[in-house]
């Protein structure tokens, strides 16, 4: 059995934020993640951030992810565990079972756990979802921006929320064509800077059209065709409305979901936020859940963005540090800033969701 | 329409266009930003204090046309690429643009290429005159085009090679 002062479950922005700042306080930290290195989503974003200079503004989440992972290996008082995987929450005795390499099974028993595993992308219901050449917009970016590897020639992008968005725009840039931006709500989602990026570019976004049904070629049993049809103010498929795109590539960005299921096990209380993802769970205002010890980070804790995922998981980790006795006199100053940070992140008219989602969450 | 489209009506617009007399004084930054979003990069990245303190980072920002010298610094730290810089005085019929270009192949000093508006529609031909692609810069090369003195306010984008539709 090994043993954590505490365990840190995903080396995304809230994992690495959350093991630097409990390790800052002088905590041990042993740091989980299932991929073979640290950064989690942050790998993928070529982008430079929004946010202030605390958030890394104007840093491209790759190198976001490069720096925080240099922190963390200079950092004698964070272990990183890679190619490991947490399957199991045993709440009878808190021990954790990590799957690790897929070949050893470890348990670990940690006194305080922060749970930062992420979210995982939502699917769209429609004729033949399931062709060869329909991806996730996740897949996307992993093959092109982490392998080198293109989806395809040409691309139907549904969905036009950040995600779409950005994943459009590395696609013209990687010289694929994206033929068009769909999205079924009425107006962008995502922010209208990365929405003017690709519209000068020549794709156009059409909202309030969602996907119809999918074609395979005849030959490959891959993706050949995809129609869309417009929807009414009442969301309903106007009929006559189809426009049909010969694309190779679908893909779907169409939202994601908390992925909780350490949450579940440890039975801490979870409620179902739409405005966050779906279920979330309950917690306290230092990212404390109802099972005293485990603490959350990150879109685990709501779907939000990289940079509030950053500042909750400095707060859970300084949080968790602090009550097992680590605080140099600054942790509750700290915390305060950090909360500062978060607030205002949230405070404008994009961050409107995620407030009526926390007050949702808090009542 | 931005909330449907991406693409600035002329009324969303206007707010962010430098006043025609700055123009006349030479190069000027256009912050094309028109959301509320937290995001505070180009008051940081701006020497001259042209750019006003953010007092909530939600803010749009603000620039003083006055104390702008379009010296450029904001154009590759805006994360959105929402900063141009232009010049009307440049020459008699043309004035530049300076965009922010983060595609291969980069155009070269003197090459021509398709000058784009904002929607991706081809608007004439124009000639690069700077490309800007140091450390600084960090990957977001900015280049700079002229254009026919009437279209300062149109193109925002280019297509190298080109000359094609």
């Amino acid at each position: 059995m090994k043993h954590a002062q505490i365990a840190v479950i995903g080396g995304g922005p809230a994992g690495l934020m959350a093991a630097l700042a409990a390790a800052e306080m002088g905590a041990g930290v042993t740091l989980i993640d299932r991929n073979s290195r640290l950064g989690g989503q942050l790998v993928k974003q070529t982008h430079k951030f929004f946010g202030s200079e605390k958030q890394y503004a104007s840093v491209r989440g790759v190198d976001i992810a490069e720096i925080l992972s240099e922190k963390i290996k200079e950092n004698p008082k964070i272990e990183v565990m890679l190619n490991s995987t947490v399957v199991a929450y045993y709440p009878d005795d808190g021990v954790l079972g990590i799957e690790v390499e897929e070949k050893k099974w470890v348990k670990m028993k940690a006194e305080r756990i922060v749970v930062a595993t992420g979210a995982s992308e939502k699917f769209l219901l429609f004729e033949n979802n399931d062709l060869p050449g329909i991806y996730g917009a996740g897949a996307v970016q992993t093959l092109m921006n982490e392998h080198g590897v293109l989806p395809g020639k040409n691309v139907l992008m549904v969905g036009a929320g950040n995600i779409g968005l950005i994943v459009s725009y590395q696609l013209m840039q990687a010289g694929v064509n994206v033929k068009a931006i769909i999205d079924a709500a009425p107006t962008i989602g995502g922010y209208w800077v990365h929405a003017s990026k690709v519209a000068r570019l020549g794709v156009p976004i059409l909202t309030s059209y969602t996907v119809k049904a999918a074609y395979p070629n005849k030959m490959t049993g891959a993706l050949e065709r995809a129609v869309i049809w417009k929807l009414d103010e009442n969301w309903k498929p106007v009929p006559g409305t189809e426009k049909v795109f010969n694309v190779d590539v679908m893909c779907i960005a169409v939202g994601l979901s908390p992925l909780a299921e350490i949450l579940w096990q440890a039975g801490c209380r979870m409620k179902y936020v739409p405005e966050l993802g779906g279920h979330v769970p309950v917690r306290n205002e230092n990212m404390e859940t109802t099972v005293p010890g485990i603490y959350v980070a990150g879109d685990v804790a709501g779907v939000e963005e990289a940079s509030s995922a950053m500042m909750e998981g400095r707060l859970a980790g300084l949080s968790a540090a602090q009550s097992l006795g680590y605080d140099d006199g600054s942790c509750e100053e700290k915390k305060a800033e950090v909360k500062r940070e978060l607030e205002n992140l949230r405070s404008g008219p994009v961050g409107e969701k995620i407030r009526k989602g926390l007050s949702k969450l808090a009542s | 329409m931005l909330a449907t489209n991406g693409i600035p009506t002329a009324e969303e617009l206007a707010p962010r266009i430098p006043p025609a007399e700055r123009l006349k004084k030479g190069p000027v930054a256009v912050i094309e930003c028109f959301q509320k979003i937290p995001c505070n990069p180009c008051y940081t990245a701006c020497r001259v204090g042209a750019i006003e303190k953010f007092e909530d980072i939600n803010d749009l920002p603000r620039i003083d046309f006055e104390k702008c010298t379009g010296c450029g610094l904001c154009i590759s730290k805006c994360p959105g690429l929402a900063i141009f810089v232009v010049d009307e005085t440049y020459s008699e019929s043309e004035a530049t643009v300076s965009m922010p270009f983060e595609f291969l192949p980069l155009p070269e000093e003197g090459q021509e290429v398709d000058l784009l508006d904002r929607s991706g529609a081809v608007v004439g031909r124009g000639r690069v005159v700077k490309v800007r692609k140091g450390k600084y810069e960090d990957r977001t090369p900015i280049v700079t085009v002229t254009v026919p003195k009437h279209l300062s306010m149109v193109v925002r984008n280019i297509r190298v090679g080109g000359g094609k539709k």
